[in-house]
């Protein structure tokens, strides 16, 4: 088991001819992913080729609905450029699609509003934007992170940033403990798969044993899930925050790392997540070894 | 992107929102004919800062006549103004807004900003005007109303009809509060806004509702669509290195500290921070080279945080996933034959192309050090800067300068 994608997942690209669309396409095949096909509108019809394998293409279609109704997939990643990005969520979620992992950066916070808006009432997850995507290790990869960093195993990965999580899966491996799924939900002030999201399918999902959750400064988002993980999460939790050091006021690289009038900085979120009974890991150096601590 | 006052106000003058005549001046002799022009009575002059507690610091004077104003305005101009949010170094005034005097009966507190834990736009007033919002928040939260607008559906009718009797009893005023507010949310939404506040919004004695003061701020990420906007930057109003940085795509914000740190991605990069401060170094930027940043990049990455004098030791820190440890490699050798090293180098890089990475590094013909994780690449830039200040004491020792 593992939580919302798994080597049956049938997964198509949108936006899969830009620069970044081929490259992941490429890299998201060569870990195994079953990317069946790729959605630019005006070029249906042509095939889609891999940048270094000769024998590998797919098809490319106009629209989302004509890729699911060819290729019976459920799940879409977006590299589609920031300005026609929230469209491009939307028609996925029109199309009925399950999951939908959004990498890019830079959307206007109004579109998100909007397309929050409008899953609310669909079928369809949104993972992200602003996100490296979700990996269930040796199975499927749906994202931007380096697929060779993960091993398979029973702890599960909740992060708002990108490279950090890698380092987080880095040193999980690293002291022998394997991951079960890993989502980057995103560093944006608003997101479609929230922490709470998350960490209840990983509290539901029976080959998780512990759940390792990244958070940074901004927003409450830390703190509404140390309220659930208090009354809802079993399983261990080791938690690090981003940004203990951060000045108020100005935005930290991520649109939504911000720490505006004293509120969302990285003492309350630890202070919360304390009381909650999550086990609390200061030093960014030693996620893995914490949550090797927890499990022994 | 914050923009001033004068425009703010120019802003929502087109939606229709009621300000005083103002005028803007560069010069004492400038806010002089402006303030000529008002009618030479009353008038007040602002300082035109990205900084909040303009009042308390002195940027916000009321004068009584056009001598007085030209007089007021010498002393401000050209001086760097400190509030409790402009920072230790102030911020540079070079912009004054010259506005006519009103009668003041009531002061409120109007503002609209995202609420992300709900995904909606949160339009929140009180009673009290010209007050910190923070603190009322926290010791008066009766005093405030705050309404959640789903903008698929818009700023609904009974919404403003609530705020408006929130704050005041009178039906003739409840209508003009109601117009007013439905403005406020049409220049939100039209200007991609991040945030909208009136502090105060006045109501005069001759019950007109006037914007005393206002201040827009915008999403960056939506700068797109509003080249209009894009042009108000004001970048004397903002850190020059920060200015620079965002030219090559760099997100850069200066800190005190004396390490200086390069990293790829947000999330890693506040956390090595974190990891400096917790062996006791003290972080001197925060420097994000992102995920697709060219060798060009990253060569400005390092001139912009070797140009910084408090710096004392670089650490640079590289999880590659888009990135490629090569092309970080060939930036930072790149970087290295342009500007000279002057302080100890500590790189830490893992991920793709790690091996090529190093093996670069370690045949290059500069000396850096290289590390394998975040807790060895910590403690050897903070140990460097410990040497680095224990060698500069014995030199002064030596040189009988202690």
């Amino acid at each position: 088991m593992s939580i919302l994608v798994n080597k049956n997942t049938k997964v198509i690209c949108q936006g899969i001819t830009g620069g970044a669309g081929t490259f992941h396409s490429s890299q998201m095949l060569d870990y195994g992913t079953k990317l069946v096909g790729g959605v630019t509108p005006g070029k249906g019809g042509q095939n889609w080729l891999h940048p270094t394998k000769n024998n590998v293409i797919l098809p490319i279609f106009d629209s989302v609905k004509d890729a699911k109704k060819e290729t019976g997939c459920i799940a879409s990643v977006i590299f589609v450029p920031a300005p026609f990005a929230a469209e491009a969520v939307i028609e996925a979620a029109e199309a009925e699609l399950e999951l939908v992992v959004c990498i890019t950066e830079g959307i206007p916070v109004l579109d998100l509003v909007k397309v929050k808006n409008y899953l609310k009432g669909s079928k369809t997850r949104m993972i992200g934007p602003n996100c490296p995507g979700i990996i269930t290790p040796d199975e499927c990869k749906i994202g931007i992170m380096p697929g060779y960093i993960h091993k398979r195993g029973t702890v599960g990965v909740i992060s708002r940033s990108g490279t950090l999580t890698y380092e987080a899966v880095h040193q999980l491996t690293q002291v022998g403990l394997g991951q079960s799924t890993c989502i980057g939900i995103g560093g944006d002030a608003l997101n479609g798969t929230s922490f709470i999201d998350a960490l209840g399918l990983f509290q539901n999902d029976p080959e998780t044993k512990a759940i390792v959750m990244i958070g940074e400064i901004g927003g409450h988002a830390e703190e509404d899930a140390a309220d659930f993980i208090s009354k809802n999460v079993t399983k261990p939790v080791v938690s690090f925050i981003a940004g203990q050091t951060a000045p108020q006021g100005k935005r930290m690289g991520h649109a939504g790392a911000i720490i505006s009038g004293g509120s969302g900085t990285a003492e309350e979120k630890f202070k919360a997540l304390a009381k909650a009974g999550v086990h609390i890991c200061k030093n960014p150096a030693d996620m893995g070894t914490r949550m090797k601590e927890v499990l022994w | 992107m914050n923009i001033h006052e004068y425009q703010a106000k120019e802003v929502l003058k087109k939606y229709g929102v009621p300000v005083l005549k103002n005028g803007v001046a560069r010069t004492p002799q400038e806010a002089e004919k402006v303030a000529k022009s008002l009618g030479g009575g009353v008038c007040v002059v602002k300082a035109q800062v990205h900084a909040g507690g303009r009042g308390k610091a002195g940027g916000v004077q009321l004068v009584k006549s056009p001598a007085e104003v030209k007089q007021v305005a010498g002393t401000l101009l050209g001086k760097n103004l400190v509030t409790i949010q402009s920072g230790p170094e102030g911020k540079p005034v070079s912009t004054l807004l010259v506005e006519e005097g009103c009668n003041i009966h009531k002061e409120f507190y109007v503002s609209l900003l995202l609420d992300r834990g709900r995904g909606q736009l949160a339009f929140m007033v009180s009673s009290e005007g010209g007050v910190e919002i923070e603190k009322l928040a926290v010791e008066q939260p009766e005093k405030i109303l705050t309404v959640y607008i789903n903008t698929q559906f818009g700023f609904l009718n009974y919404q403003k009809a609530e705020l408006a009797r929130f704050l005041t009893q009178q039906k003739e005023l409840q209508a003009k509060l109601i117009s007013l507010f439905a403005k406020l949310y049409e220049a939100f939404i039209h200007n991609d806004c991040s945030l909208l506040e009136l502090n105060p919004l006045v109501q005069t004695k001759d019950s007109l509702f006037i914007a005393l003061d206002a201040k827009m701020g915008f999403d960056d990420n939506a700068l797109f669509r509003h080249k209009d906007l894009a042009e108000l930057r004001d970048l004397e109003q903002e850190n020059k290195m920060e200015v620079e940085a965002r030219k090559y795509g760099l997100s850069y914000i200066a800190l005190d500290g004396n390490i200086a740190c390069m990293v790829n991605g947000a999330g890693l990069a506040m956390a090595t921070m974190d990891i400096i401060k917790l062996h006791g170094g003290a972080p001197a930027n925060f420097l994000d080279v992102g995920g697709s940043a060219t060798t060009e990049a990253v060569t400005e990455a390092f001139k912009i945080i070797l140009s910084d004098s408090k710096v004392n030791a670089i650490l640079v820190n590289i999880f590659g996933g888009i990135m490629k440890c090569d092309v970080v490699a060939s930036g930072i050798i790149g970087a290295l034959q342009n500007v000279s090293l002057s302080v100890p180098l500590v790189v830490r890089l893992e991920g793709t192309n790690v091996e090529l990475g190093k093996k670069m590094l370690n045949e290059a013909p500069f000396a850096i050090m290289t590390a394998t994780g975040m807790e060895e690449a910590a403690k050897k830039v903070t140990d460097a800067v410990k040497q680095t200040s224990a060698r500069g004491r014995t030199q002064e020792i030596s040189a009988g300068k202690v």
